[in-house]
């Protein structure tokens, strides 16, 4: 499969009162044609950051100051503002999390759809009219030329996601950036709009970068697991690898924490502690305070990405012993 | 859109009648009489009954009011105590120049304000955001009738760029416009310094929302961005002050038009006010209220237009 982003080493900093804090520290990973990788992780954990920094869409204050992103092997960060606007909505395209704010309120849907038409595809106005019914149509809205005249406040959150979708997708991007796009959504049409991102990637052939904090969202949509914590990616893997054979403890603990219809008896198993604050210093693993296996190498050492498998790697010291452990006794 | 229009209408109507009502009461309560006024210190008692008879001011006051409410519903808002001139003619003849001054100081208000509040959140903590917002407060702090005296020191007395004051010329010719600009600069300092310190602040607003980070994530060029996107969101609330000030324009040229001698409806009101003019000062009172509501009715009527999601019907 031809690689289609390829994110290396990136860090990603706030200037704050409290001086430089980082929201992501060294990130790797890639995305391939027709692939979805799901980013996974609490609220916090700079899931968000990391597709904003893509996208070059970082707030005022906060800014990339390490590490690379390839783009079909171009460099991503070094593009000046206008270079990367090129690239914005026409090759990358985003869908956030917010249906109801998302949508510029003054302006009809059918201005919000015209618009990276006519920029991108140099489309006159009746043009881009004509293909945004089409992109209504593909997106399931009903009536799309009417829908085209009414305003965003006229329709409801699941609409106004498509609507959001087929803005993403006007100019046929070959990378999508998903960032919780379901989350406001209830869940019959919750489970539409994912039905719909995954159509649409087959059709195009769209590499998915998908944010999510829900675990049922991953087994549904994901190729590939990346999950974060605390600035950093703590393991990653197919989705076989990550729901079948987590490896850190802090995927076993999301795992453990998405509540079981089949398991009456069984309380939440919900991680101690809270996420730390970008300004809090912790030596060694960023995750030992909440880890119930942390050792004292855990507290002084931070753990390279150890290889489980082939695409299967996690960053933890409990590998280190298991590879030992596995190289001891071949089997 | 006609409903509301037709309830405005009705409120204006039932407003008219109580600002009427109070003028009447406090010009009544108020120390002075018009008929020695009219009669000068020379006035014998006898003289001054008669013309005290004469105006209708030795009726009870509640008949002198019906008397006068019979009259304005007619289309007939009395006649001057002073000059006995008709009060819509003085009105009519006079309101002209303050409706160029009020308009005039708006424009020069809404340009300067929206663009320094704009260019203020867009580059917020620059050199720029902090003078103007320094300006801005000076602006709002500074009394018209010194802003307007040092004016017409500095570029009339000194420069002798323009005239000291009055205003005579039509408004469209160069010399109207010279005798214009210094007036309006004085009256729509206050104004443009209130509406540069909203649009800053909701455009600072609007700037962050979530539908901007989607315009930018479309690939839609800055410039649009700031000017179509934003601007649109952040003039709701902007509207709202300009509509606010300009009613107060309309009343509030009386120091202005005092300063630079422009025979406006101001004048009218304070020098009516001075010789217990009656029928004027009502006159006057009735027309700027009148004013107030109908801007009002107008600035509801844009909200419509700019934001979608308000609807009258």
């Amino acid at each position: 499969m031809e690689q289609l982003l390829q994110v290396n080493d990136l860090v990603t900093q706030f200037r704050t009162a409290e001086g430089n804090l980082s929201a992501v520290r060294g990130v790797s990973f890639s995305v391939n044609k027709g692939e979805t990788l799901c980013v996974v992780g609490e609220s916090g954990c700079g899931k968000s950051i990391t597709s904003l920094s893509i996208m070059g869409l970082l707030p005022s204050n906060g800014a990339i100051t390490g590490g690379s992103i390839l783009f079909n092997d171009e460099e991503l960060t070094t593009k000046t503002e206008d270079q990367l606007r090129r690239l914005r909505g026409n090759q990358i395209s985003m869908i956030f999390q917010e249906p109801m704010t998302a949508l510029n309120p003054v302006f009809t849907i059918g201005y919000q759809l015209r618009e990276p038409l006519m920029i991108h595809r140099n489309m006159t106005k009746n043009e881009a009219s004509r293909k945004a019914v089409e992109l209504l149509e593909e997106v399931g809205i009903p009536d799309p030329v009417k829908k085209l005249k009414q305003f965003p406040h006229e329709l409801s959150g699941g609409m106004r996601q498509r609507v959001m979708i087929a803005m993403a997708l006007a100019c046929k991007p070959s990378l999508l950036i998903a960032d919780e796009p379901t989350t406001a959504l209830d869940v019959t049409i919750q489970a539409e709009i994912l039905d719909l991102i995954d159509d649409l990637k087959r059709d195009m052939d769209m590499g998915v970068v998908f944010v999510t904090h829900d675990m049922g969202v991953v087994a549904e949509i994901a190729d590939r697991v990346m999950v974060m914590y605390a600035g950093e990616v703590v393991e990653i893997g197919n989705v076989e690898d990550i729901f079948n054979d987590p490896q850190h403890p802090y995927t076993k603990g999301l795992l453990a924490s998405v509540p079981n219809i089949d398991e009456e008896s069984k309380t939440f198993d919900a991680i101690p502690g809270t996420l730390p604050n970008l300004n809090e210093k912790i030596d060694g693993c960023r995750f030992h305070p909440r880890c119930p296996f942390a050792t004292d190498k855990c507290r002084e050492q931070s753990p390279p990405a150890f290889s489980v498998g082939e695409t299967h790697q996690s960053k933890c010291w409990l590998q280190e012993v298991n590879n030992n452990v596995e190289s001891a006794n071949p089997s | 859109m006609i409903g509301l229009i037709i309830r405005r209408f009705f409120q204006l109507v039932l407003l008219l009648i109580g600002i009427s009502f109070i003028v009447f009461m406090s010009m009544y309560l108020a120390p002075g009489d018009p008929a020695s006024v009219i009669g000068g210190p020379t006035a014998s008692e006898s003289d001054i009954a008669a013309i005290r008879e004469d105006l209708g001011l030795n009726k009870p006051v509640l008949v002198q009011y019906f008397d006068y409410m019979k009259n304005v519903v007619q289309g007939n808002l009395g006649y001057s105590f002073q000059t006995n001139q008709s009060v819509s003619d003085a009105i009519f003849t006079r309101f002209p120049n303050t409706l160029n001054l009020a308009i005039a100081s708006m424009v020069v208000a809404v340009i300067l304000g929206v663009s320094a509040g704009i260019i203020s959140a867009i580059k917020q903590n620059s050199w720029f955001d902090i003078s103007s917002t320094t300006v801005a407060l000076a602006g709002i702090s500074i009394p018209n009738f010194w802003l307007g005296t040092m004016l017409i020191l500095l570029f009339s007395v000194t420069l002798g760029w323009f005239p000291v004051g009055g205003l005579n010329a039509p408004f469209y010719t160069i010399e109207g416009m010279k005798q214009l600009i210094l007036p309006a600069i004085t009256l729509g300092t206050a104004s443009a310094a209130m509406i540069a310190r909203m649009s800053r602040s909701t455009m600072l607003e609007v700037i962050r929302a979530d539908y901007i980070r989607t315009a930018k994530a479309k690939g839609v060029k800055q410039k649009t961005v700031i000017w179509v996107h934003a601007l649109r969101n952040a003039m709701i609330p902007v509207i709202t002050v300009i509509g606010m000030n300009f009613g107060a324009l309309l009343g509030g040229t009386i120091i202005t038009e005092q300063v630079f001698a422009i025979n406006g409806v101001g004048r009218l009101m304070i020098d009516a006010i001075a010789a217990r003019d009656f029928p004027m000062v009502q006159g006057t009172v009735l027309l700027v209220a009148a004013l107030f509501v109908v801007v009002n009715l107008i600035v509801d009527i844009i909200y419509s237009v700019i934001d979608p999601r308000i609807s009258y019907d």
